[in-house]
């Protein structure tokens, strides 16, 4: 993991360190969750947190001083899968292979010419080793809803179900959703899926319910290499603007004028 | 346990290539093929109604009403098939209540309502007042009261009034015809629009959509006439026939050079999506686009009704001169052919732009079921459904030219002193 | 007005009325507010429960295996990575417990060799390197650092030193050509080793007149590729035959 500023630092676990010490200390003063945890110290008793949890954010929470997104290294990207396993695990979507609000790709990219990609049950258990001859580049990819500034799917949605919210992050309204799925039919990235259960339209949220919260999405919080880089773009200081500022960024389909806001540094031309 | 799972997992096993997790299954399937293949029907059949009624080609007005019925049945059950395929059917009226500017199925609704409220059934009443009005009169009692409430009780038969009911029917009707083009043309651009699928995204598939849809609709209505003069014992108008045969080989033609068009560009240009469409065409789609759509569902009716078509005349004769009896079977079997090669088309679109993913490096494989809503019952279903409802609007409200002439002759008789 | 358009008005009339009322009693209070959708949509998605809690909801409590963490190579992992969601059991500690994996299989999850991982991540063979016993008993998932730092290179350089031993350049050692300090071995951020910085460098071996074994391919340094230093175009740890 090329460090590009200080090619010579002794860190070697990345800028973690520094912003996790940084992000503790303002989550503890500032988190819902402190005046809970503390009381859990205390007195040694629960406290009502399962009820904390579901209330609505507190009254302090802006939505308009925020606009999410997300940063990609798949050169960091090891494909063990535990993001896709976190995702599934908090977002409690259905465990058949059929149903993913985020994967990992492996490219194979063969000296013959030839391409390989797969993605066994969306990279969940990680992946089968492969043989290492013939092999002109491999990496992994992980893909997830975009979270397009300009989204084919809140465009094409008939009744205003899916729709981008204050601070950037593309929703489904499961209570008003008819199941039409025109809108999975115009997402280019595949990102989006109709829930066997509740038949309404599902994908991605950037995990909104932990971002009011002041968490991260369960992806970037297990990713172990920090392959995954949540920010906001409104947010001058941020691991995400660092990213941006030191790497190549590409996008995703980017003839298609969707501004996707998950930005993939030095992205193989390979990766559709 | 998911009750999709299990086809799910089969078709796991069938995918060729690289295909996004998401795309395992297969999001709009037979009920949404059938519904294009209907509204397709509606406009297609009033067009023709409209051949009658405002370019005035007397040859095909015994089909007029026919017609009109034909395209009224088709439009009660168009939206039967995007109720079943909905999620939350109970939902759709949201559609109506908050509907997306932005969205071209949210116009649906809209589109829908206009077409059926203001141009069709309007159109129908006024053209069949005058005879709902006498046949009030007589005959069973169930019929008559049927009729009395068609009229909406506005019984005044005077020549003003008449005069109005053909100016008005004739005024719909030219406003019915560019309805009916958007009726049928916001469904091609409900595909054409989606840029993330290459397979659809296009301009000409409203166009393309448009004239299947009028080739599939005269198609109809030919098939239809002749049934009904089978059913009745009555000889076919061989006029009429060749008129609406005709017309048919011309919608044909240009609908042919459009899909050749489209075919012939994507070849030409050879974007990147060029490679895996080839695959899916050649490994997914031969039979139903290759041998329904193309040869039998196009070329074969373009090859027979140009033979034996008196459109085209060289001499006062057509190119190979056939005599009635072969001519009503050339055209009863190019219809049916036309059918299945529309639906085929139909198919094709909707189907074919889901076989492939959206990566463009791998084909999936659609499972049809049998049972279920999604399945192959429900739509043969939804698909004979229009007839039946086409059997009742023809017996509260016969469009048979002769059932007409008698009208006026009871007419005249009640009307005549003594 | 005429009997016929009387009648159709009063018809479409009460349609349209239909319409209006059932908009403003059907169309949800919220709809509209901040966009074409329902504002309190938002909120019943923001109060989904969360199932992670954070490594920081972790060190509230468990803050001595959050400091020592700290310094060691898996510092940068979440702990609810290996120890699964920990948000209930961050509620009620003493009622819901996590899982402590310690079966082989989860430590390969992540460290299996696979040539699509990044060059250095540490990985091992999975059959050469101490099956079946599980990884715990050498290393100490808080603090993982190998117990003996790995004398060969291609301990984790796996993928080049399988490479280079079907080459050429087989009977060179890495060392050759790659000054290394020892720690290297121990902490590999802390001392890169150097790498070849001039033409003469291969030349050594290469040039003509160089004083190395016959059988090693010669090249004029003064004409063969004067523009280019000889790793541009030449593979070291893989070259072509002549």
């Amino acid at each position: 993991m090329r460090n590009r500023v200080c090619p010579s630092c002794p860190c070697d676990h990345g800028d973690k360190s520094e912003s996790a010490r940084l992000d503790r200390r303002d989550f503890l003063s500032k988190s819902l969750l402190a005046p809970a945890a503390l009381l859990v110290v205390l007195e040694g008793k629960p406290a009502d947190k399962a009820a904390a949890a579901e209330a609505p954010p507190p009254a302090a929470y802006d939505p308009t001083r925020h606009n999410y997104a997300m940063g990609i290294d798949p050169g960091k990207c090891i494909g063990c899968g535990r993001c896709v396993e976190a995702c599934k695990t908090e977002n409690d979507v259905p465990r058949e292979p059929f149903y993913f609000r985020t994967w990992i790709e492996r490219y194979v990219i063969q000296t013959d010419g030839e391409t390989v990609v797969t993605s066994p049950n969306g990279g969940i258990g990680g992946f089968a080793p492969t043989t290492e001859t013939g092999i002109l580049r491999t990496f992994f990819v992980p893909k997830l809803c975009n979270q397009c500034t300009n989204p084919p799917c809140v465009q094409v949605c008939p009744v205003g179900a899916t729709f981008t919210s204050q601070d950037g992050v593309v929703l489904v309204d499961g209570s008003y959703c008819i199941g039409c799925r025109y809108c999975i039919q115009a997402c280019p990235y595949g990102a989006r899926f109709l829930h066997p259960v509740t038949h309404t339209a599902e994908k991605c949220t950037f995990c909104y319910h932990r971002l009011v919260k002041g968490l991260v999405p369960a992806c970037v919080e297990v990713c172990p290499t920090q392959a995954r880089i949540f920010g906001d773009l409104k947010e001058q200081a941020s691991p995400l603007s660092r990213f941006t500022r030191f790497n190549p960024i590409q996008v995703l389909k980017a003839h298609l004028n969707t501004e996707p806001k998950v930005y993939y540094a030095n992205l193989d031309g390979e990766v559709r | 346990m998911i009750s999709a799972a299990q086809p799910l997992t089969e078709v796991l096993q069938q995918i060729k290539g690289y295909i996004y997790p998401n795309e395992v299954e297969l999001q709009w399937g037979l009920l949404v093929v059938v519904y294009p293949y209907v509204t397709g029907l509606v406009a297609g059949a009033f067009i023709l109604a409209s051949l009658a009624r405002v370019f005035n080609v007397r040859e095909v007005q015994p089909t007029y009403r026919l017609s009109l019925l034909t395209a009224l049945a088709f439009l009660i059950v168009a939206p039967l098939p995007l109720l079943a395929h909905l999620g939350h059917p109970e939902r759709s009226f949201e559609i109506f209540l908050t509907p997306n500017l932005n969205s071209a199925m949210a116009m649906f609704g809209f589109i829908y309502a206009w077409y059926l409220m203001v141009v069709l059934l309007l159109e129908i009443w006024f053209d069949y007042r005058k005879d709902a009005v006498l046949w009030a009169r007589q005959g069973k009692s169930w019929l008559r009261f049927l009729h009395r409430i068609f009229t909406l009780g506005a019984n005044d038969l005077s020549e003003r009034s008449l005069r109005l009911d053909r100016r008005a029917g004739r005024l719909i009707t030219l406003i019915g015809i560019p309805s009916a083009f958007l009726l049928h043309g916001y469904v091609g651009f409900i595909f054409g629009s989606v840029k993330a699928n290459p397979w659809w995204s296009s301009v000409l598939i409203p166009i393309v959509f448009l004239f299947s849809a009028i080739v599939s609709g005269i198609a109809m209505v030919l098939l239809l006439y002749m049934l009904s003069c089978l059913v009745r014992r009555r000889d076919v108008d061989m006029t009429c026939a060749d008129k609406l045969a005709s017309f048919l080989l011309y919608a044909l033609i240009v609908d042919f050079s459009l899909e050749m068009l489209d075919f012939i560009h994507r070849l030409y240009a050879a974007e990147e999506s060029i490679h895996i469409l080839s695959q899916m065409i050649s490994n997914r789609l031969f039979l139903s686009l290759i041998v329904l759509q193309v040869l039998l569902g196009t070329v074969l009716p373009l090859l027979f009704l140009t033979l034996v078509s008196p459109a085209f005349r060289t001499h006062g004769r057509a190119v190979v001169k056939a005599p009635a009896e072969l001519r009503r079977l050339v055209y009863f079997g190019s219809a049916m052919l036309i059918q299945m090669g529309i639906f085929s088309t139909r198919w094709n679109v909707v189907i074919g732009g889901q076989l492939f993913s959206k990566s463009l490096r791998g084909l999936t494989v659609f499972k049809l079921e049998l049972l279920g809503v999604e399945g192959f019952f429900m739509s043969a279903l939804l698909l004979l459904l229009p007839f039946v409802i086409l059997y009742l609007l023809v017996v509260v409200l016969p469009p048979w030219p002769d059932r007409e002439a008698q009208v006026e002759a009871a007419n005249s008789a009640e009307t005549a002193p003594g | 007005m005429p009997q016929q358009i009387w009648r159709l008005l009063v018809v479409f009339g009460l349609l349209v009325a239909a319409l209006v009322l059932a908009r403003h009693f059907l169309i949800p209070k919220t709809f509209g507010e901040v966009g074409h959708y329902r504002a309190a949509a938002v909120d019943s998605i923001a109060a989904r429960k969360v199932k992670y809690a954070g490594r920081e909801t972790c060190a509230i409590c468990h803050d001595d295996i959050a400091r020592n963490h700290g310094g060691h190579r898996h510092a940068g992992l979440s702990c609810e990575v290996c120890h699964g969601s920990g948000a209930a059991h961050a509620d009620a500690p003493s009622d819901v417990h996590l899982q402590t994996p310690r079966q082989r299989a989860q430590c390969l999850l992540c460290h299996a060799y696979d040539p699509s991982r990044p060059t250095g991540f540490p990985q091992i063979d999975p059959v050469a390197h101490n099956a079946p016993k599980p990884c715990v008993g050498c290393h100490n998932p808080h603090a993982p650092e190998p117990p003996r730092a790995p004398e060969e290179c291609g301990a984790c350089h796996g993928q080049i030193a399988r490479t280079k031993a079907v080459s050429p350049h087989a009977v060179l050692a890495c060392t050759q050509c790659h000054q290394t300090e020892k720690r290297h071995m121990v902490n590999p951020a802390a001392s890169r080793p150097s790498k070849p910085a001039s033409r003469e460098f291969c030349g050594q071996c290469h040039a003509r007149g160089a004083p190395s074994s016959k059988e090693i391919p010669r090249v004029d340094l003064e004409t063969h590729g004067q523009r280019y230093v000889c790793w541009q175009c030449h593979y070291p740890h893989s070259p072509e035959l002549k």
